[in-house]
């Protein structure tokens, strides 16, 4: 269980920058999650933690200590591969013990761990089998018994379970989570999918283009998204983004959508003085917005919720939810609900916006206002 | 009325079997003529049959018709070529196992300069470096003796094998090294202890290649050697090629099996697992 | 020590390296040298300009040899990919005794080309071989003496070599043809193309690397061809079957002619880098975008 800190993390590969000024906190126990799609430099920065790549400006230190330099057996991280990178002509017991060995520990002290370590993971069986004899799971478990028995510092995941099937990837997910919950270990994860990432986390940090986007609690990056970016990419399906303008009267703020007329304004408070701004986009997410004014009420504190006139054009049912399409003055936004209430297509109807969740951008630099 | 999908197939059968024919005739006439007595042989023809199985002229052919005759025979210069090839082989294998993994799992900048260079070396005529190999063996003083033979072979060798090993190393995940750099793992106990495991594949391909090329190969040995440390090839070359008054076609032909017999054998029994293993790098460029 | 450790991969190279360095490239360059001076059966390293090339290009034997390269290649590689892509397209038709007829069609590879040589000499012998057969069967005005023919001595050469080379390029034919995506052809069917249009217009064209490789393969074997003109024809009869590598070895060694017989072996280089060099730059291209 270690701490680590990184200042301003560059990283070059040949003309490209790859990592733009990287910088991380992370304290003991938490489980921190590289969140961001493919290309954004998730993997490249993991690699670079654990001395696999090598960074071209800024420090990495574990436990303030500066590693840069160290080798990454000198680390003393672990860690777990996208591929589970087994050795292919080495048995489970070996492919596990493998790193013991080159640290010349104890024969005892070997058997030891790894018993223990093929026990909590259910791999006993298996210690004689070669990797091509196991499945898909059972491989992802030798990958991770090979960094428990490390005990290391921190462990470094790479999207691991991305190669399972949807319903091992849930569990081995619920696994994983017990396993933070057990070692307190710190741990660095990198994924793509959000889900994985919120549900996993205690701190997430979203990445785009080489950047941290934003580095917070999955619950503020859920609901308080400092950018369009990350506001776009959590949540499922994503937050909508409505087209308009800005006019600000001490902190009552009012949103003209575009092409609107002036009864369509939506007026509410804020806690900052905002600025006049004629391009904002207004996100509400879909799990935000509400068929009665009943269930309105009943969820927003204060009953803080405006009214907005739609029409809706497409229904997708997807079992206990379902998700509407609405288009609203020549915008289009979605709305999730309960499969239980029976909406009419091609209907006008009125729907209702939770004001405590909305989060405004600058259309232009795509900030959070 | 005659199902066009049969007659198509037939049709199919037929040109592959007129192609089996075209490649096995002139083994069969090598294999035939080399049992008949030269008699049969004037009175027959190229296809037929020897009246009875004779192997005098393989006889004569390996070690020679006994004392007092000038004739070449194969048996001396058979151990020849083996005394070449194994050595030469060995050390290229290996070198070129090395070299593909340090191109591949160690990236450093000009590692594909460094391949190119290897790879285009692979494809020159050799005309061009006859002469001036030709006096550094003399300079050495290993020209006309088996070691000249061993360093041309494994200096021409290497850039064969380091390409297969290239190739064959490129696919195989580079996560799997990593795994063993965070366990620990330095250059030489990855390669021994986790790739080599695995290499067998492409170390059947680069051996047999190697083999066939320095058994089957005749310009260096004829360049490079002459008389009693010629290789196999020269020898069944002078000795086919001796304009002494009768030409003995049966010993020319059971020569020419015997000189063929090794890697014919191989590529029997491997052949086709070698064939996987080289169009793979061919196809793949 | 850490030095050491980090530099490792390179020093493991550098013996390698260092050799093929100087036994290809170094060696290469000498040859050029060389052939830019007067050396006749010693090395003379005074310079001469490129007089080795003029005279190399004013004698007859080389335009001889040249000529000879020129046809031989052609057929060479015609016939060869002819035959080596319809035998590929038969054998890709799911026939059970595949393996077998493959190492058959194959193993000419593995025998050297003193062996082909040897074989073919015998079966085109003039007056013992196929000549003799055809008479015995009834053909009795047939001839075949091209062995033994100044300007048809070149084209046994041609027979012999694609009957040892023509498997193999089938093999690679089929590893190619074997690597289209079955989902294309599956398309092609349900669009009610024909097995023959299928092969013509989908699956051939998709080809085109195989074709390159095949080509460049074949023009290098072509080029190196010394062995098999050797064992078949000694270059002859006389010089008409006569090549560059056969030239080259002839004047280095037999007429102590090394000046000039290194410009014939930088002109075998040139050829040969003039096709390589393309190849391999958009090889390692196509390598590169694919990642």
């Amino acid at each position: 269980m270690a701490t680590l800190k990184i200042n301003n993390l560059e990283k070059r590969f040949k003309q490209t920058e790859v990592l733009k000024g990287i910088n991380l906190n992370v304290e003991e126990g938490d489980f921190l999650v590289l969140l961001g799609p493919s290309g954004c430099g998730k993997s490249t920065l993991l690699n670079t933690i654990a001395g696999l790549e090598e960074s071209s400006l800024g420090e990495i230190l574990i436990d303030n200590n500066i590693v840069n330099d160290m080798d990454p057996s000198e680390r003393d991280i672990a860690f777990v591969f996208q591929s589970y990178a087994l050795y292919p002509a080495m048995s489970v017991k070996e492919n596990i013990i493998f790193g013991l060995k080159q640290r010349k520990i104890s024969k005892e002290k070997i058997d030891q761990s790894l018993s223990k370590i093929a026990e909590l993971l259910k791999i006993t069986e298996l210690l004689d089998r070669k990797p091509a004899q196991l499945s898909g799971g059972q491989r992802q478990r030798v990958a991770m018994g090979r960094a428990l028995v490390r005990e290391p510092k921190i462990f470094l995941f790479d999207e691991p379970l991305s190669n399972l099937d949807a319903k091992l990837r849930i569990e081995m997910r619920r696994e994983i989570k017990k396993l933070h919950k057990n070692l307190k270990t710190t741990m660095v994860y990198v994924t793509h999918d959000q889900t994985e990432a919120m549900s996993l986390g205690t701190k997430i940090a979203i990445m785009n283009n080489g950047k941290i986007e934003q580095f917070d609690t999955p619950k503020n990056i859920y609901n308080k998204p400092s950018s369009v970016f990350v506001a776009d990419f959590v949540g499922s399906p994503s937050m909508n983004f409505i087209k308009g303008s800005l006019t600000s009267n001490n902190k009552l703020i009012s949103f003209l959508p575009n092409n609107a007329s002036e009864n369509d304004v939506i007026n509410f408070t804020h806690n900052n003085e905002l600025q006049n701004n004629s391009s904002v986009l207004f996100g509400i997410r879909p799990e935000h917005i509400f068929l009665k004014k009943t269930h309105a009420a009943r969820v927003t504190k204060d009953e803080n919720f405006a009214e907005i006139e739609v029409k809706a054009e497409l229904h997708e049912y997807i079992g206990h939810e379902q998700i509407i399409t609405f288009s609203y003055l020549g915008q289009e936004i979605l709305g999730k609900f309960s499969s239980s209430i029976d909406v009419k297509i091609d209907n006008k109807m009125t729907v209702f916006i939770d004001l405590n969740n909305i989060s405004v951008f600058d259309k232009d630099t795509k900030q959070r206002i | 009325m005659l199902n066009k999908k049969k007659v198509s197939r037939i049709f199919l059968f037929l040109v592959l079997g007129i192609f089996v024919f075209y490649y096995i005739t002139p083994l069969y006439v090598m294999i035939v003529t080399s049992l008949k007595t030269m008699n049969e042989i004037r009175e027959g023809n190229l296809f037929s049959l020897p009246n009875s199985i004779n192997f005098e002229s393989w006889k004569i052919a390996w070690s020679g018709r006994g004392e007092g005759t000038s004739d070449v025979f194969l048996k001396p210069y058979f151990f020849n070529s083996l005394k070449i090839a194994i050595p030469a082989l060995i050390i290229s294998t290996f070198l070129g196992a090395l070299n593909g993994y340090a191109l591949t799992k160690w990236k450093f900048k000009g590692a594909n300069l460094i391949f190119l260079l290897f790879l285009f070396g692979t494809f020159i005529p050799y005309q061009a470096i006859l002469l001036p190999m030709a006096r550094t063996l003399g300079f050495l003083g290993i020209s006309n003796s088996p070691f000249g033979l061993i360093l041309v072979h494994t200096v021409y060798g290497l850039g064969f094998t380091t390409l297969f090993f290239r190739n064959y190393y490129v696919s195989i995940s580079d996560e799997i090294i990593k795994a063993a750099k965070v366990d620990g793992a330095g250059f030489f106990k990855i390669f021994f202890k986790i790739l080599l495991p695995v290499s067998l594949p492409i170390l059947v391909v680069a051996v047999i290649f190697q083999f066939t090329q320095i058994w089957n190969d005749f310009l260096f040995g004829v360049t490079f050697s002459f008389g009693e440390n010629a290789p196999l090839q020269v020898a069944l070359n002078n000795m086919v090629l001796t304009s002494a008054s009768v030409k003995y076609y049966n010993v020319d032909m059971a020569a020419a099996i015997m000189a063929a017999l090794p890697t014919l054998i191989i590529y029997v029994l491997a052949g086709n697992y070698f064939i996987k293993g080289l169009t793979a790098g061919s196809v793949k460029g | 020590m850490y030095w050491l450790k980090k530099n490792l991969p390179k020093i493991v190279l550098a013996p390698s390296f260092a050799v093929v360095l100087w036994f290809v490239y170094g060696f290469i360059g000498w040859t050029f040298y060389i052939s830019l001076t007067k050396s006749k059966l010693l090395p003379n390293y005074e310079f001469w300009g490129i007089h080795q090339y003029v005279r190399l290009w004013q004698m007859p034997r080389w335009h001889i040899a040249v000529e000879n390269l020129f046809i031989f290649t052609t057929l060479f590689i015609i016939l060869c990919i002819l035959i080596g892509v319809i035998l590929s397209i038969f054998l890709d038709q799911k026939i059970r005794s595949e393996g077998v007829i493959k190492t058959i069609y194959l193993y000419p590879m593995a025998l050297s080309f003193i062996v082909t040589g040897t074989a073919w000499k015998w079966i085109l012998n003039p007056t013992m071989g196929i000549e003799k057969f055809a008479h015995q069967i009834g053909f009795e005005n047939f001839q075949f003496d091209w062995l033994v023919t100044p300007g048809m001595s070149i084209y046994t050469i041609v027979i012999a070599g694609v009957w040892q080379s023509s498997g193999f390029i089938m093999a690679i034919f089929l590893a190619g043809l074997r690597s289209v995506d079955d989902e294309v052809i599956k398309a092609a069917k349900v669009d009610g193309a024909s097995t023959f249009s299928i092969y013509t217009k989908i699956v051939l064209p998709m080809m085109r690397p195989v074709f390159m490789s095949a080509i460049v393969i074949l023009v290098h074997l072509s080029i190196k061809s010394y062995d098999l003109v050797i064992a078949l024809t000694a270059g002859g009869p006389g010089i008409s079957s006569d090549m560059p590598a056969v030239f080259m070895t002839k004047m280095a060694f037999g007429r102590s002619e090394v000046g000039l017989a290194s410009a014939s072996a930088i002109m075998m280089f040139a050829t040969v880098s003039a096709i390589i060099v393309p190849y391999l730059y958009s090889e390692l291209r196509r390598e590169q975008d694919a990642k």
